[in-house]
């Protein structure tokens, strides 16, 4: 197992913005869409799969020597699961509001694919240390970008924006559209339209930072290209 | 004669005609001129100001769109003032300036540019950045004016369209149901004194739009035949056989400025005869499965952009097989 060592703040800010899980690596798409309609709940969504991502990322990584390869998938699942239980029970004791918000999506957490991903790519290769590290940089790049998202969304499509543990959860500021939001913004289009135009910011600004474009059928533009070990690596290289 | 000129070798096409984007766009314009004259007389000068906003806007979002995505420069071929005529043809009058201009830069930037400018885009640009608008501001797209009220104040009112609505839904319709409803008569329908978008209501002008397209060969018959028959079909077997019925539907919401204008474009409808059929008929039962059994009470956009996508199958489907070629169905049952 060929390990790339690189240094533990560059595994930390990775996640940020050159692999940022959700817009560079487009993981986790499907809570991204559905709970960024307002600030807090994505920023909510933002922490329970953050916390769920180091603890698993944690646990995977010092179970790796001893989880059996052929059924690596499914022990990750049962750990990953352990934690959701544990966040939701957790949210639905101290935050039931946001629990209120996140609904079924909190559960889900258990199939987000971020996580799994971080568990299959990173934390069943790495240390204890540098998953820890690992899923905290992805965590705080997924809660980034879900709460750009949450921000233009609520902003554009109710024209105020509400968290209801500042200012008493009053609109923070008046509205800048007078009584005609966008509400396109916080619907289903206006999501997916928001969605592209960030990755298209991500992928402009890692570009020029002389990183791979992000495009289909190449593997070496994939973000991934490095620590990626797929037996078809070969194949798609060609 | 020939031999005299030097002669080169070149691929096809050999014979061009005079025909360029630029003049088959102006003749678009033109043909939408007696509708804008027709709202301007009905709705007051904010129809001008409206429409002059919204293809200032789209002219300028289609410049610079071109500049910022280092492209060659097309804002000549009048497209965009196409696109923006469309647009503000979509909405009421009353529609605050600002909306209509965020849907023009919807239309040519989103829409038309992100997917490489005029030929490339996948919807027509006006009728998505409408389907945009009402979702995005609902009340404001369905505020009416009544006609000739702008001397004094702007009057808002229903469009005729969720009046007929309630008939169908209030059960059998016969020429009473009619009676004493809020509509305005047949006659007024076909001259546009009718509640409505800016530039849908008036069907002669639309129709005078029609015939000058058809006169120029900017158009073919087919698909606005195809759709209004198709339409027409349907709504004559759903309201129990009942003319006024059917009158009521073709005059009312957008249905002639969609068929005529939108379903038409180039670049999103097919190019074959059998296709072009298929498009219409599609576009015609959408639009009356919408209006019959659906929340809202227009479907032409929803329909048309819908085909729309279907476009490219409908061309696959409807390839010309050519002369003396053999179906590729029938090749592989050969091999079998």
């Amino acid at each position: 197992m060929a390990e790339k060592k690189r240094s533990l703040g560059k595994e930390l800010t990775k996640g940020f913005l050159d692999e940022n899980p959700v817009l560079r690596l487009v993981l986790g798409t499907c809570p991204t869409l559905a709970v960024s309609t307002s600030v807090e709940s994505a920023v909510g969504m933002g922490l329970a799969a953050t916390i769920v991502l180091i603890c698993s990322n944690i646990a995977i990584s010092a179970l790796r020597k001893v989880i059996p390869s052929k059924v690596r998938i499914p022990a990750y699942v049962v750990v990953i699961a352990s934690f959701v239980t544990i966040v939701q029970m957790l949210v639905k004791a101290f935050a039931p509001s946001l629990d209120e918000q996140l609904g079924v999506y909190l559960p889900l957490i258990v199939v987000n694919c971020i996580i799994l991903g971080r568990a299959e790519a990173f934390a069943g290769k790495n240390n204890v240390l540098a998953s820890a590290v690992d899923g905290l940089g992805m965590g705080i790049g997924f809660t980034i970008a879900l709460f750009t998202m949450g921000f233009i969304r609520e902003f554009f499509g109710t024209g105020t924006i509400t968290i209801s543990l500042i200012n008493n959860g009053k609109e923070l500021w008046t509205p800048l559209f007078g009584e005609n939001p966008i509400l396109i913004f916080i619907l289903a289009p206006g999501g997916f339209f928001v969605f592209g135009m960030l990755i298209m910011l991500a992928n402009k600004i890692a570009e020029k930072k002389g990183k791979p474009k992000a495009q289909l059928h190449s593997c070496k533009a994939c973000p991934m290209f490095a620590t990626c070990t797929s037996s078809e690596k070969e194949d798609c290289e060609r | 004669m020939i031999l005299d000129k030097k002669l080169s070798v070149s691929a096809s096409p050999h014979d061009h005609s005079k025909d360029t984007v630029t003049r088959i766009m102006l003749d678009v314009v033109i043909a939408l001129v007696p509708s804008l004259i027709a709202a301007v007389f009905l709705f007051g000068p904010q129809t001008l100001i409206v429409s002059a906003v919204s293809v200032g806007t789209c002219v300028v979002a289609e410049y610079f769109s071109r500049i910022v995505m280092k492209r060659h420069q097309t804002v000549g071929d009048l497209s965009a003032v196409v696109t923006g005529l469309l647009i503000a043809f979509n909405v009421p009058t009353s529609m605050p300036l600002w909306m209509v201009m965020l849907g023009d830069v919807f239309a040519i930037v989103v829409v038309k540019q992100m997917f490489g400018g005029i030929g490339m885009n996948f919807v027509n640009p006006a009728l998505a950045t409408r389907i945009m608008l009402i979702a995005s501001f609902p009340t404001k797209m369905a505020e009416w004016n009544a006609p000739f009220t702008w001397k004094n104040e702007v009057m808002t009112t229903a469009s005729p369209l969720a009046e007929i609505k309630n008939i169908y839904r209030s059960g059998a319709i016969s020429n009473a149901s009619f009676e004493g409803k809020d509509l305005p008569s047949l006659l007024d329908m076909f001259l546009g004194k009718r509640a409505g978008s800016l530039g849908e209501v008036c069907a002669i002008a639309l129709i005078i739009g029609l015939i000058y397209l058809l006169a120029r060969k900017v158009i073919k018959i087919t698909i606005p035949l195809a759709y209004v028959g198709s339409f027409a079909v349907i709504m004559f077997i759903a309201g129990g056989f009942n003319l006024t019925f059917l009158a009521y539907h073709i005059l009312s919401g957008g249905l002639l400025l969609g068929a005529i204008f939108m379903a038409t474009d180039y670049t999103t409808s097919p190019i074959n005869f059998k296709g072009q059929i298929i498009f219409g008929v599609g576009c015609g039962v959408i639009t009356a499965l919408i209006r019959l059994f659906g929340n809202l009470p227009e479907g032409v956009s929803f329909a048309i952009i819908l085909m729309n996508i279907l476009v490219p199958h409908i061309e696959h489907l409807t390839t010309p097989k050519p002369f003396g070629t053999v179906k590729e169905k029938k090749v592989k049952e050969a091999k079998e």
